[in-house]
């Protein structure tokens, strides 16, 4: 149930309690609230959860946590020479 | 999908579970808290992926699951009622309550609608102000601020006709239960990484500290996981408990202030009932007096009502990582997701509903074959 997808905003209208955008995601567009986010702005990804988004995707952060998967693929292969 | 897709690369996940063996030295046992982690890891293979010196665990993180028994039969009491619109997340209407679910309830011609946002159910009562509307307002940390802002926005544009049946539960209490009972196997967390979203991690660093757990905030895609398992174990291998945080990319440390905010404005903590477990203190929210009068509970008259659960279920074990699915004697034989005895075989994120679709089979065939195959060799045929 706490299952909350990745998309991109599209449009912001309204403030406050009643800040709602369009995202995208991967091409299907939906409504939702952005209330909880006051700092995102159209481009930025946000995880949308219930139809309200949780938080703005940090994305230096997403690029660390897959050059992190790089290193230990690297780190593998050094193993493995004698 | 940007941020999920990458986050599925085989290769990176099979070297990530090389990485987890090389610095494996003896048995360790994690718990992931949250459903749609074990959703994931059954679901992709991630526990056979590892060396067979790791156990994963599966925790109560599953709403549906945990919701008490009494409060399913609460939602059919006021879904049957003529005047209401009974609105809920569409994983709930399958819950069997003493006596049916919500589906027969809608087959029986109550009105019960699936929405996706507690805001489809406030709209639903702006438009029909000669109707009640309920919500069945379910969920841990993560769904709360969502629930919160609709109770929120039918109080302050005065939509009398909407309420919500409370039955929000909280993680780090679960945590505490499950540390602090004597038959614990527990060695390290995996914490749910949309509830510390919007919670932030302040609130493990005691439970860290108390218990001597590692506890490792974690998302949610393949190899979120593996790698939330890699840090476990590595604090576990160096004799470290402390709360580090896998999920960067969505989690703060401090959480979404925020979505805090207005849960703390709607919602006060108390005690909770857990499906399977029992009461937990300070395990949940209730609606603050101010927003009493979008309280179902009181406005249909359903409060104090109390029921026994089915005593051949062994979901309370499951739940605190006692027992495995195929453990309960019961499991794909008198308890199916068709006909669930109880908690785990409801949702598709409880651990036994997620054995059943994707275990089932392979545990057959492999019993056919060779009963007394160790488990490694088991692995190997199962990736056949």
């Amino acid at each position: 149930m706490c299952l909350a997808v990745p998309g991109k905003i599209l449009t912001i209208v309204g403030e406050d309690t009643a800040r709602t955008g369009s995202v995208s995601f991967g091409g299907v567009t939906k409504e939702a609230c952005l209330a909880f986010v006051p700092d995102a702005k159209v481009g930025d990804y946000v995880l949308v959860h219930a139809g309200f988004a949780i938080s703005i995707v940090d994305e230096d952060e997403a690029a660390q946590t897959l050059e992190y998967f790089r290193q230990i693929g690297e780190l593998g292969e050094l193993e493995k020479q004698p | 999908m940007k941020f999920v897709d990458e986050y599925r690369d085989q290769a990176a996940a099979a070297r990530c579970a090389q990485a987890i063996a090389r610095i494996t030295t003896r048995p360790w046992s994690i718990m992931e808290v949250c459903g749609g982690q074990t959703h994931s890891i059954v679901k992709y293979g991630i526990d056979e992926l590892l060396p067979k010196a790791i156990t994963l665990l599966h925790g109560p993180g599953c709403p549906v699951c945990v919701t008490p028994l009494e409060l399913i039969d609460k939602a059919l009491q006021i879904a049957a009622r003529p005047e209401v619109v009974f609105c809920s997340f569409g994983d709930m209407l399958r819950v069997p309550g003493s006596g049916g679910d919500l589906f027969s309830v809608k087959a029986q011609g109550g009105d019960v609608r699936i929405v996706y946002s507690p805001l489809d159910a406030v709209k639903l009562a702006r438009e029909n102000p000669q109707r009640q509307v309920v919500f069945f307002a379910v969920g841990f940390e993560t769904t709360a601020p969502a629930n919160a802002m609709a109770v929120f926005q039918a109080h302050t544009q005065k939509i009398p006709n909407f309420s919500v049946l409370v039955s929000h539960v909280l993680v780090p209490p679960a945590i505490e239960a499950i540390l602090g009972a004597p038959d614990n196997r527990t060695q390290a967390f995996l914490a749910a990484g949309h509830v510390c979203t919007v919670m932030g991690y302040q609130e493990y660093l005691p439970l860290a500290k108390k218990f001597r757990v590692p506890i490792v905030v974690t998302g949610f895609e393949p190899l979120d996981i593996l790698q939330g398992i890699l840090m476990c174990v590595e604090q576990l291998e160096q004799g470290r408990a402390e709360v580090e945080n896998q999920y960067a990319r969505s989690v703060q440390s401090q959480g979404n202030r925020p979505a805090q905010d207005l849960m703390a404005k709607v919602f006060r903590v108390v005690a909770r009932k857990w499906r399977g477990v029992g009461e937990i203190p300070n395990s949940g929210y209730s609606l603050r007096d101010e927003f009493a009068a979008h309280d179902a509970e009181a406005r249909f008259g359903v409060a104090g009502y109390s029921v026994d659960e089915d005593s051949e279920c062994i979901s309370g074990q499951v739940l605190r990582g006692v027992k495995k699915p195929q453990e309960c004697p019961a499991f794909g034989k008198r308890c199916t997701p068709e006909r669930p005895l109880g908690a785990t075989m409801v949702s598709s994120e409880g651990a036994c509903a997620a054995y059943y679709q994707y275990r089932r089979h392979e545990q057959r065939s492999l019993a056919a074959e060779k009963p007394s195959q160790d488990r490694s060799q088991d692995r190997s045929q199962d990736r056949r």
